[in-house]
């Protein structure tokens, strides 16, 4: 078992022409993923990796049946390719892509209140992964293990340090899901925990935050209510200045708000298990 | 980016909404000049960051030598780690009353967020907290911006009515900045009506997403480069790489922005202080690596640097290689330690070795490694 994500999950991928969407497309397909298209305008009607191509989403929906998409397009084109997912009753759609204007994704955000059965997860994430299944996005599979350990992440190579001390320590993993670095994205915290929360197959839970925003604090308001998983959360950034955006759009801390330790502090009072280092998160675990 | 008060208020301007005479002066020659021509003004230092006037950066000028002295005292002082390039010379204001005006993005809500208060030359944090029932708020519909008839119920709610036909006026104005030059702050604190009952911006902040920062050019190149920036940020950007100036000793190189400032946090947890944050992102590619270890050897105080790196997709040999031939092409004779893991780690582990780069197994160990090592550096 897993969450939004599984072997029968059907994907196409948007920008499956290009180089990343290419190189990407091949490792999920390596993983066994249910690639069943791709989109790139123009270009429908030829094959690319063994796949049909489709000038549309909305075609290849009508084609393929694809409920899920991974979306590699450049940012001026992003915004537009997650509506038209939606819109095509696509239900999973994962946005890669880095550096979409905060306005446009206001705005993206705000469209998808129109369609409540399109859940996004990013953009500017490494998507997400179900051990032996399926993968969307560029996690690379190497270092996951199927297994009951459900991850969320804001970050992304901190996400495969992680996985890969689990795996390592024989924790395999239900499903790792990387919520992506932006101030305004699509799922969060919170609504990947209570989609964990619900997933028998999970019985432990690692959350790996950064400083800024509050989306810490809410997944931890939630796990104070009580959780059947055994948790631990790691923020980076404890040592970050106030006021200097460090590297992800989202990590900044404004005032006193969005420090690492009003997170931590959250996690502890709910409860959970709070990380010094990434090589402490195994232990812990246990 | 962060527009300076007087390229806001120019911005402002262009929308249509009033502000008060003023001329940028970059001595005190210009200052007096500016006094000339305006009268009584308000000496005000142009700097990216709040709280100038607790500084000592704002200054009231009756005179032209009040003027002169006012400019030279205040350029090139310091405010928050901001060197004063100039200041902008304002006609004062008769004030009647003041009022915080400002559109921001509000993270929870993913929305942008109109907050009014009659409660103005404030802090709004600290407004927020002392009385926030005297805040009204609107999340205006980010397709269509928002409408008169919102507006005019927030302006009652904040118990302006008496202005609320040019303050709604201004209000679509100010909303104007938002998809037009993709602000993620659009402030006006204090929002003066004078005596003489106008409604004129007293200060005005602007901030632009830096994403966006490709279809807004023309503001970089009108406003970039007034401030004097962080000498290795300025060269980093121009290597485009992802880098924060830090006050410490150690240089950090990481790819992903999660993993770098876990590793500065490990620095910190060793007894070791970060000299920078940087970020070389997902490929860890030889190039890219020396762009970064050439920034950080700038730094004078850099005693030694850790680079950590963790390999997905890349193989840890062609790091190790790139690394290598970094530091050689640098002639850099500093500690350098090296975390990395990935496919072919252990024969990346082998070369570093071999050229005398210490390997780190995990960011702990190679944290506690470099800390230890650049102390050897210092007393040695």
């Amino acid at each position: 078992m897993s969450i939004l994500l599984d072997r029968e999950t059907r994907v196409i991928v948007q920008g499956i022409t290009g180089r990343e969407g290419g190189f990407h497309t091949e490792q999920m397909q390596a993983l066994g993923t249910n690639v069943v298209g791709g989109t790139s305008p123009g270009k429908g009607g030829s094959k690319h990796l063994g796949v049909p191509v489709f000038n549309t989403v909305a075609d290849a929906v009508k084609a393929t049946g694809a409920n899920a998409t991974g979306i590699f397009v450049p940012a001026p084109f992003a915004p537009d390719a997650i509506m038209e997912a939606a819109a095509a009753g696509i239900t999973l759609i994962v946005c890669i892509t880095e550096g979409i204007p905060i306005q446009e994704m206001i705005r993206v955000k705000d469209f998808l209140r129109g369609y409540p059965q399109a859940r996004l997860i990013g953009a500017n994430c490494p998507g997400l992964i179900t051990p032996g299944q399926a993968k969307i996005g560029i996690i690379p599979q190497r270092i996951t293990s199927p297994g009951h350990v459900g991850l969320v992440s804001r970050s992304g190579t901190l996400t495969y340090e992680v996985a890969s001390s689990l795996s390592a320590a024989g924790m395999g993993q239900s499903t790792i899901v990387g919520i992506g670095g932006d101030p305004v994205l699509g799922l969060t915290f919170r609504d990947v925990v209570q989609l964990f929360e619900k997933d028998p197959a999970t019985t432990h839970l690692v959350l790996i935050g950064e400083i800024g925003g509050s989306d810490e604090e809410h997944a931890a308001e939630l796990l104070a209510k009580g959780s059947r998983l055994k948790a631990v959360a790691f923020i980076s950034g404890r040592t970050a200045p106030e006021g200097k955006r460090m590297g992800h759009a989202g990590a900044i801390i404004s005032g006193n708000r969005g420090t690492a330790r009003s997170k931590e502090e959250a996690f502890q009072k709910a409860g959970v298990q709070v990380a010094e280092t990434t090589d402490d998160i195994v232990g812990m675990l246990r | 980016m962060k527009l300076l008060e007087y390229q806001a208020k120019e911005v402002l301007a262009s929308l249509g909404i009033a502000i008060p005479p003023g001329i940028v002066a970059r001595n005190g020659d210009e200052a007096a000049a500016a006094f000339a021509r305006l009268g009584p003004v308000a000496v005000k230092a142009q700097v990216p960051v709040g709280g100038r006037g607790k500084a000592g950066g704002i200054k009231l000028a009756r005179t032209a030598d009040e003027a002169r002295d006012a400019a030279e005292q205040i350029i090139g002082m310091d405010i928050k780690g901001f060197k004063v390039p100039l200041v902008y010379c304002e006609a004062a204001l008769e004030i009647d009353r003041e009022i915080y005006l400002g559109f921001t993005v509000d993270r929870d809500a993913r929305a942008n967020i109109l907050m009014l208060s009659a409660k103005g030359g404030m802090d709004i944090e600290q407004v927020a907290e002392e009385s926030p029932e005297s805040i009204a708020r609107l999340y205006p519909n980010p397709w269509r911006g928002p409408l008169d008839f919102e507006l005019t119920q927030i302006v009652y709610d904040a118990e302006l009515g008496d202005i609320a036909r040019p303050l709604v006026a201004l209000i679509k104005k100010l909303y104007r900045a938002i998809p037009g030059y993709d602000a993620l702050t659009a402030e006006i604190n204090p929002l003066v009506v004078t005596k003489k009952g106008d409604v004129v911006a007293g200060d005005a902040k602007l901030e632009i997403d830096d994403n966006a920062a490709w279809r807004h050019k023309d503001l970089e190149e009108k406003y970039g480069g007034v401030v004097e920036g962080d000498p290795y940020e300025v060269e980093a950007k121009k290597r485009n790489l992802t880098y924060v100036s830090l006050d410490g000793d150690i240089g950090i190189i990481g790819n992903g922005a999660g993993l770098c400032m876990g590793t500065l946090d490990l620095v910190q947890r060793a007894g070791g202080k970060p000299a920078n944050f940087c970020d070389i992102g997902g490929g860890a590619k030889a190039e890219v690596v020396e762009n970064a270890l050439a920034v950080i050897l700038m730094n004078p105080k850099v005693k030694g640097v850790l680079i950590n790196v963790f390999g997905g997709i890349t193989r840890g040999d062609e790091v190790a290689r790139g690394v290598v031939t970094a530091r050689d092409n640098l002639n850099m004779k500093l500690p350098l330690v090296v975390r990395m893991s990935g496919t072919n780690e252990e024969e990346g582990r082998e070369i570093l070795k071999r050229h005398g780069i210490e390997p780190g197994v995990s960011g702990w160990e190679a944290a506690k490694k470099i800390v230890e090592l650049s102390r050897v550096a210092v007393s040695g």
